[in-house]
């Protein structure tokens, strides 16, 4: 596989400039999650109403994929209605990214969405 | 480029021809640039036909038999067990415990050793610098023993802090367990002193070798050791297959680990009776094809020879130290190559461990990223996670060369 093929030029470019990188003040919805394999962590944050995202951000470390992905997904996601993104699932996160991705990280790609969906969904934290 | 000698590098190409993997490529059409070998190493074609062998031609459960082919699979295991006898110069093939790995022979000695000796008040001291394997079984065990764990601090430059020991080792240490060569920061460790320090205080010495007995000729009686773990599978054997030495009177003192087939003497509704030493602590039919495969592994080293493969790899690590340094941005972990076994951790600024694996992978270079089973040693560096380059017989500077170009490459991307 070329390495293009591993990165496109839009995932560095969410990974070296952010998008809604940061804290809220008083979030609606509060998420953390990490993943012990490579280190990754995430938290979310969303301002919500009416059952709209009205803002979004996100701040974490670790690899390109899981933090580009979180920057994607950030960008993408003020304005859409809770009730959507409870149905977004590896197939939505697989589009944003655009490359094929192997089974080890596909974790750090869907670490993102991981935690916003325990977010949207109100869990405390990820069920075993 | 490369500073090595061609006579070396004559024997590395002949080494080269009996791993048949090497023959591969990987990531469309690239030769494979396996440095990976920390985790597992490749197997030679030696290792490859015994075990078939086996199962082709004397395929039996040993120990039980009387006919031919378990007599002959017996015999070609316990020769096994006797090559790695004198491969690790213990003074009895009695003293082997055949287990599925150090992680299972570190096991066999917190549960069967641990139980036996230690209690409240007792402790164990191991260190920062410990895999997980040797950290874990500890924390298990003290659970249900009581006995208290404490670690040596690791210094900056990737060394025990031997000014430590003073305040950590007391008449109270009843284990001092410690790895012989890091898998992270690569420090062979000064094993004498340390042996010697845990003397002084009657504690008892395990010392983990699975990255040492792979890479450099060890006597385990020189050593002085009370236990030595180590793996088959990163010297040339397979997986699932392991050995715990130990002293014998220390063998003696404990009970066995688990229970079933083939460690007992004598069996009742009462009660039973253990077998000798061994097979105490072998319960149930062992890993037959491993063991023999183990001893063909101990074959081929002795053959090419334990301090040409220790001399090779401080030749590719110290080459690989000298470009690696001048990468800006790029740190190594651990101490200089005159202290380190064959293998580099490091971290590249700006490039994600995982993103390093990925971006080498995509040019045919296998190495590993992530905290390699030691997270409390990442934690002392602050850093969650490295990506790590290791050596091994069949490893070439021309290899170092693919390594550092695609970091370089690596670099640029993310710049």
């Amino acid at each position: 596989m070329s390495t293009d093929a591993l990165y496109r030029e839009e995932i560095l470019d969410h990974y070296k400039h952010p998008r809604q990188k940061g804290h809220l003040e008083n979030p609606d919805i509060h998420y953390h999650d990490h993943n012990p394999f490579c280190g990754d962590e995430i938290t979310i944050e969303l301002k919500v109403e009416d059952g709209v995202v009205i803002d979004a951000a996100f701040d974490g470390r670790g690899c390109a994929i899981s933090q580009a992905t979180a920057s994607m997904l950030m960008e993408e996601i003020v304005g859409k209605s809770l009730d959507e993104i409870k149905t977004w699932d590896k197939e939505h996160i697989l589009d944003l990214l655009g490359i094929e991705i192997g089974p080890v990280r596909l974790k750090c790609a869907l670490l993102s969405l991981k935690a916003l969906k325990a977010g949207v969904w109100g869990l405390e934290e990820w069920p075993e | 480029m490369s500073t090595m000698s061609s006579a070396v590098l004559d024997r590395t190409a002949a080494l080269r021809q009996d791993f048949p993997i090497l023959q591969r490529t990987v990531a469309g059409g690239m030769p494979l640039v396996y440095l990976d070998n920390g985790a597992t190493s490749q197997k030679p074609e030696s290792v490859l036909r015994a075990m078939d062998e086996y199962y082709r031609l004397y395929n039996a459960n040993v120990h039980r038999g009387v006919h031919t082919l378990s007599e002959e699979a017996t015999a070609l295991y316990e020769g096994a067990r006797a090559k790695v006898a004198r491969f690790i110069n213990a003074p009895s093939a009695n003293q082997v415990i055949f287990t599925r790995g150090t992680t299972e022979s570190i096991n066999l000695v917190a549960y069967a050793w641990g139980r036996a000796h230690l209690g409240p008040g007792d402790e164990v001291l191991i260190t920062e610098m410990e895999h997980h394997a040797n950290i874990v079984p500890w924390q298990i065990v003290q659970e249900q023993l009581g006995f208290t764990l404490r670690y040596v601090p690791v210094t900056p430059r990737g060394l025990l802090d031997l000014d430590a020991l003073d305040g950590l080792l007391s008449e109270k240490t009843k284990l001092f367990a410690f790895v012989h060569v890091s898998n992270v920061v690569g420090t062979i460790n000064p094993v004498a002193e340390l042996v010697a320090r845990a003397r002084a205080v009657g504690a008892k010495v395990l010392i983990d070798g699975a990255q040492s007995v792979p890479h450099m000729a060890v006597d385990v009686q020189a050593l002085d050791a009370d236990f030595f773990a180590f793996s088959s599978h990163k010297m040339c054997g397979p997986t699932g297959m392991g050995v715990l030495y130990a002293k014998r009177d220390v063998l003696e003192s404990m009970p066995p680990f688990m229970g079933g087939g083939d460690m007992i003497r004598e069996v009742t509704m009462v009660g039973s009776k253990w077998n000798s030493l061994p097979y105490k602590f072998e319960a149930g039919t062992p890993s037959i094809a491993e063991g023999i495969g183990l001893g063909a592994a101990v074959d081929y080293l002795q053959a090419v020879g334990m301090d040409w493969v220790q001399a090779h790899e401080q030749e590719l690590v110290a080459y690989a130290y000298g470009r690696m340094s001048e990468m800006e941005g790029l740190r190594i972990l651990g101490p200089g190559p005159d202290q380190r076994g064959g293998l580099i951790s490091f971290t590249l600024e700006g490039v994600h461990p995982h993103d390093i694996a990925a971006i080498l992978d995509s040019r045919g270079v296998a190495v590993r990223a992530g905290h390699h089973c030691a997270a409390p040693l990442h934690a002392c560096y602050g850093i969650p996670a490295s990506a790590r380059a290791s050596f091994y017989l069949y490893n070439t500077a021309q290899e170092v060369d693919v390594l550092t170009d695609a970091l370089h490459k690596a670099q640029q991307m993310f710049s």
